[in-house]
């Protein structure tokens, strides 16, 4: 039971550190990364291999975070001008691209049979003690991710990026430029998926293209939606409420009788489903509410800008 | 060498008809609702699917199973749509078109494991009678593919009359343009984006139908053609419905002539070119200059 909990709480740091990614790229940047499994299947890859070639792990789990952040800067730099929806398109195509060359090149990445017995780092120094070593190891890197982007939005930095996701052409008039605020924001969003990309496979020691697949890319943006998706804190409370949901699941699906293994994974798949949507229909501003970054006080989001853009969609209300 | 040109552009042309439909289904629901609807990709399957059991279980003819897929998917596009899509929408703020998407992706990941956990992830074929190809020069063509491309080319054309002779499409097309004009003349907006919704997602279960037929189904049949949708769709302008028709039989051409200079398995790759090249040089789509359509 213990070392079941230990290998949830390490999902969830894994699953921590991508909110942490989304929330700087999308909730604080405005661009929607649904790319985001790609960039962790990149750091997971490099990671894997780098490390099989003999590569200390420092090095390869840099390297994954590099890695993933320059492909991020390079695709966002690519698809810089486009608006939300478009992006939306393209960045899931990204990563499916990724997955089918994942899947393809054979002689890098084994194809669909995946790279397996990946070395775990101090495996053998710590014995048994591994899986808590590898749970604290992972959660400090959460909490350094999390204080160093906070301290990165508080910063004039915050400020600009979240003045170029509110109204680029106001930032730009200001002197900002906006280019660079959204390179940064992706990159660093896509380096940090890349890091836990890296984490996660020396987790399990096995990865696959199966395992980078759009699914997880949800299971973010459920984690984020939940904590409100331009908080830092919730989306690390969004990720553990992410996995006690994941778990809850399992249990349940397990206490129905009759049901067999591939109905279980698709109940499970189903209720995160059916949670993202509720989440944004009941709080579409997620468990914590949102500040009003600009002032400190509580207030609505401040993109609201009714009136002054033609209405994207069509609603119900009149 | 050439008979090989001709033949993927055949293939191609073949392809590309069966995915006009699905296209034509998300530019009718994109320029009446203003969102993607990636849940598109799951409708598509449940029109496969609907047609299959009315093949197997009721044995209907063809033109029967299409009805059933239209119908079906068409009705759980706008049930779905209603339920999991519309309250969503209800709140506008220009970030809404994005969540609606998301949300939308994550309706598709619900409906394609809501197959799953009733159908099981096996492949399930149609009990068609397997014609024998016909051979036109060198060029091979499957009667059934033949068939198909003729099914999607006459719904086309019937969508194009619908739309510049109905009061009701000319209504739509109306919406489209200018929702607040619209409404001024009297036209009343939901009713349209249901019937749209409709409509769209009946088309992509007729598309859905026709492939299955000429291969199988399964809970990820549609996802794993999202992209060439939405490059049917982007290449014609997203906005334009003669536009998706086109740009899904070029993507259709282009898809299979790329088999000349890349392996199989990355059919998928020139999609995402095409995709990438188009809103990269006109970042609003193809038709993005034209009057009267909305951006």
């Amino acid at each position: 039971m213990i070392s079941y909990l230990v290998f949830a709480g390490t999902i969830a740091g894994f699953y921590a550190l991508l909110s942490l990614g989304l929330v700087m790229t999308w909730g604080q940047g405005g661009m929607v990364n649904l790319g985001l499994v790609g960039f962790v299947g990149l750091g997971a890859y490099a990671s894997a291999l780098l490390s099989a070639a003999g590569a200390p792990i420092w090095l390869d789990w840099s390297a994954a975070a590099v890695l993933s952040g320059a492909v991020g800067v390079a695709l966002c730099f690519v698809v810089r001008n486009l608006r939300g929806d478009y992006l939306a398109i393209v960045t899931l195509g990204f990563a499916e691209i990724l997955r089918l060359a994942e899947t393809n090149e054979k002689w890098l990445t084994n194809g669909s049979d995946g790279i397996s017995g990946i070395v775990a780092p101090l495996k053998g120094y710590f014995g048994d003690w591994f899986a808590l070593f590898y749970l604290l190891l992972t959660w400090t890197l959460v909490a350094v991710a999390a204080f160093f982007l906070n301290w990165l939005l508080r910063s004039p930095f915050g400020r600009a990026l979240r003045a170029v996701r509110d109204d680029e052409q106001v930032a730009a008039v200001a002197g900002k430029s906006v280019l660079r605020l959204k390179l940064q924001a992706f990159g660093l969003g896509a380096a940090l998926s890349g890091l836990a990309g890296a984490l996660y496979a020396h987790l399990t020691s096995f990865i696959a293209p199966d395992v980078f697949i759009v699914q997880l890319t949800i299971y973010i943006f459920l984690a984020v939606a939940a904590g409100g998706y331009t908080r830092l804190a919730g989306a690390v409370v969004g990720s553990i409420a992410l996995v006690a949901l994941l778990e809850v699941t399992r249990f349940v699906a397990a206490v129905i009788p009759g049901l067999d293994a591939v109905q279980v994974a698709s109940l499970r798949e189903f209720a995160i489903a059916v949670s993202l949507i509720v989440v944004m229909q009941l709080r579409p501003d997620g468990a914590f509410g949102l500040t009003n970054e600009r002032s400190g006080f509580r207030g609505s989001r401040p993109i609201q800008d009714l009136g002054q853009r033609q209405k994207a969609v069509l609603d119900d209300a009149s | 060498m050439l008979t090989d040109v001709l033949q993927y552009l055949v293939n191609g042309l073949i392809v590309g008809a069966l995915i006009a439909l699905p296209a034509l289904g998300l530019t009718l629901i994109f320029s009446v609702l203003g969102f993607v609807n990636f849940s598109i990709a799951a409708q598509l399957t449940a029109g496969a699917y609907a047609g299959w059991l009315a093949n197997t279980l009721l044995h209907l003819p063809l033109i029967a199973v299409l009805i059933c897929s239209f119908v079906v998917a068409g009705a759980l596009g706008v049930v779905t749509d209603r339920i999991a899509l519309a309250p969503i929408r209800r709140k506008s703020t220009s970030q809404t078109p994005l969540m609606v998407a998301i949300a939308s992706i994550a309706l598709n990941m619900a409906l394609e494991n809501a197959y799953r956990f009733y159908f099981g992830s096996g492949l399930n074929s149609f009990d068609m009678p397997i014609a024998r190809d016909m051979k036109i020069g060198a060029v091979r063509i499957g009667r059934q593919q033949l068939h198909n491309l003729e099914i999607a080319i006459g719904l086309a054309v019937l969508l194009a009359l619908f739309f510049s002779l109905t009061r009701i499409g000319k209504a739509m097309r109306a919406v489209a343009d200018n929702v607040d004009l619209a409404r001024l003349k009297g036209i009343e907006p939901v009713r349209l984006a249901n019937l749209a919704t409709f409509i769209g997602m009946g088309l992509a279960g007729i598309g859905g139908a026709l492939l299955a037929i000429d291969t199988s189904v399964d809970p990820s049949t549609g996802s794993r053609l999202i992209l060439l949708i939405f490059a049917g769709s982007v290449v014609g302008g997203l906005t334009s419905l003669p536009g998706a028709v086109v740009g899904a039989l070029s993507m259709g051409m282009i898809g299979e002539l790329g088999l000349l200079v890349l392996p199989p398995v990355y059919q998928s790759l020139t999609a995402f070119v095409a995709i990438l090249v188009t809103l990269l040089a006109r970042p609003g789509g193809i038709f993005s200059g034209a009057t009267g359509v909305r951006r």
